[in-house]
């Protein structure tokens, strides 16, 4: 049952009704990786003025987040769907939550990076945010990928690379934390980058949660809080 | 009941521009109405303060309801509750029962069709009807479908030829029975008769079809197979399925009424119905609290 079929339906219309939801998500999927791109692009080339975009375009996602979840819903009421069919609806109406809050992480990027370009002088920890910010996009990246393509073993590829992110953020915690004891001056600015690596290391943690609905999806196991003996059950 | 209901069946169904207002009866009507947002739909029935007796019991009572053209609206409800009954209205079968007594109109496409004028033939040419029990007639496949036609006076070899296609592929029965048009439909499995009754329905082009439990008596895979017929169906004609399967009327429909002992407790989009009714007794219906 590895292989998922969303378009043999006996009903042309539910085959099209899936397909919607799931392309929907796919968008939404697509302008929230724009919003971190450009949320982090602002921070490092201090441009605020696309920062102010992303904290602009911040409704679009959030409207669009509204819409799939009423389909998911009238999906459920109309159609019952069971089986590969039913988990798809509930991984889509779970991974929208993720992208939403992947989409408040950029717009809190976004107002980090409004501060700091109004405070000039290139502050210390940019290195690191261009580091862990590349591994994170690629995660989320890869993450939709996974989806889009039912490969429930990319997921769980992608979804391993959450614990190299943990780790370089703790490093980079304990980086600003000296620069910060070295020269207290630098605190309430290091403090502003320190909030922006925290909502890059979150994002990360939503893109390996959207790899557990992928997994979910296609295996129907639950592999979330770790549990991936759940597989080999 | 009967008092209270009564004192609260005063609404009258009211067309304001660009938004119809279509009235429920039953216990809360009164504080609880709401109006059903219809403006991008045309009117093909309407339903006028229709009251239906069997001898003495009100079996119907004060119905107010309009029914959208190219539209599928599905009547629930629980057994008895009066929804196979105002089907029947549509097509006046009803007058076939002789303690059968209406008060107030039908009215499709703007003529009541309980007028003394109107040619009740006529009125079932225009709306056909299909049941529970597929009843095709004991002749061929082919025969079947061209009967209608035959009984207007069409006799053509090739003008038939060309419906019983026609009807057949609309009912998504064509491919199964191509090579067999000579058969009797007897030998059909009882999902494909009940397509061949709904061939038979279309084949005469009318402009509503009443739909009575069409899928009750098949499988899954056949009710699937009408249900996607159905969906196909009203691209062209206006739908009114009665069902007693929910589910279904959440699958099929546009709109969904709901009936409860001879009143029309609650009309609205199907997604409406099943997502957020307006009210507690309709809730209670669809989500398995009684009935």
């Amino acid at each position: 049952m590895d292989k998922l079929h969303f378009d043999q339906h006996i009903s042309r219309h539910f085959n099209e009704e899936l397909e919607l939801i799931k392309s929907q998500m796919l968008t939404m999927g697509g302008k929230v990786e724009t919003q971190l791109d450009d949320a982090v692009a602002a921070l490092l080339d201090a441009d605020s003025g696309l920062a102010r975009d992303v904290v602009f375009r911040e409704e679009e996602i959030d409207a669009l987040e509204v819409q799939i979840d009423e389909d998911c819903t009238t999906l459920i009421a109309r159609r019952q769907p069971a089986a590969s069919d039913l988990r798809m609806v509930m991984a889509v109406s779970k991974t929208i939550r993720d992208l939403e809050r992947i989409g408040d992480e950029s717009k809190k990027i976004a107002k980090m990076a409004i501060i700091l370009s109004e405070e000039g002088d290139a502050p210390r920890g940019y290195i690191e945010v261009r580091h862990i910010a590349s591994g994170v996009r690629k995660m989320l990246h890869d993450s939709l990928d996974a989806f889009t393509r039912y490969d429930s073993d990319a997921a769980l590829k992608t979804l391993k690379a959450d614990d190299q992110i943990d780790l370089e953020y703790k490093s980079a915690l304990r980086e600003l934390i000296t620069y910060m004891m070295e020269d207290p001056r630098s605190i309430s600015r290091v403090m502003n980058v320190l909030w922006a690596l925290r909502s890059l290391e979150r994002v990360g943690d939503h893109a390996k949660n959207i790899c557990e609905h992928t997994v979910y999806l296609v295996k129907g196991k639950d592999i979330r809080h770790g549990n991936t003996e759940a597989l080999d059950s | 009941m009967t008092t209270e209901t009564d004192s609260m069946n005063t609404q009258a169904g009211d067309a304001t521009e660009g938004k119809l207002t279509t009235p429920f009866a039953g216990g809360l009507a009164e504080n609880r109405a709401h109006s059903v947002d219809m403006a991008d739909e045309t009117t093909k029935i309407e339903v006028r303060d229709l009251e239906l007796y069997y001898g003495n019991d009100r079996t119907l009572k004060n119905i107010n309801l309009l029914i959208p053209e190219k539209k599928v609206t599905a009547f629930i409800g629980p057994s008895g509750c009066g929804k196979s009954t105002l089907l029947r209205c549509f097509n006046r079968m009803n007058d076939l029962v002789d303690t059968c007594r209406i008060t107030g109109q039908i009215i499709l496409d703007g003529k009541n069709i309980y007028d003394r004028d109107v040619d009740v033939a006529e009125l079932r040419r225009s709306v056909g009807m299909v049941f529970q029990k597929p009843n095709p007639f004991p002749k061929s496949i082919y025969e079947n479908v061209a009967y209608g036609l035959r009984l207007q006076g069409v006799h053509g070899k090739r003008d038939l030829d060309e419906v019983v296609e026609r009807s057949l592929r609309a009912a998504a029965l064509w491919d199964e029975v191509k090579d067999r048009l000579n058969d009797n439909a007897f030998g059909m499995s009882g999902g494909q008769q009940q397509r061949l009754v709904i061939a038979r329905a279309i084949a005469i082009e009318p402009e509503v079809i009443l739909l009575d439990e069409p899928a009750s008596a098949l499988d899954p895979i056949s009710t699937a197979k009408v249900e996607e017929l159905i969906y196909e169906l009203k691209e062209q004609y206006t739908i009114v399925i009665v069902t007693h399967n929910m589910q279904q009327a959440a699958r099929v429909s546009d709109y969904t009424a709901f009936m409860y002992l001879g009143d029309l407790v609650e009309f609205d989009h199907t997604e409406a119905i099943f997502t957020n009714p307006a009210l507690k007794q309709t809730e209670d219906y669809i989500t398995g609290r009684y009935g």
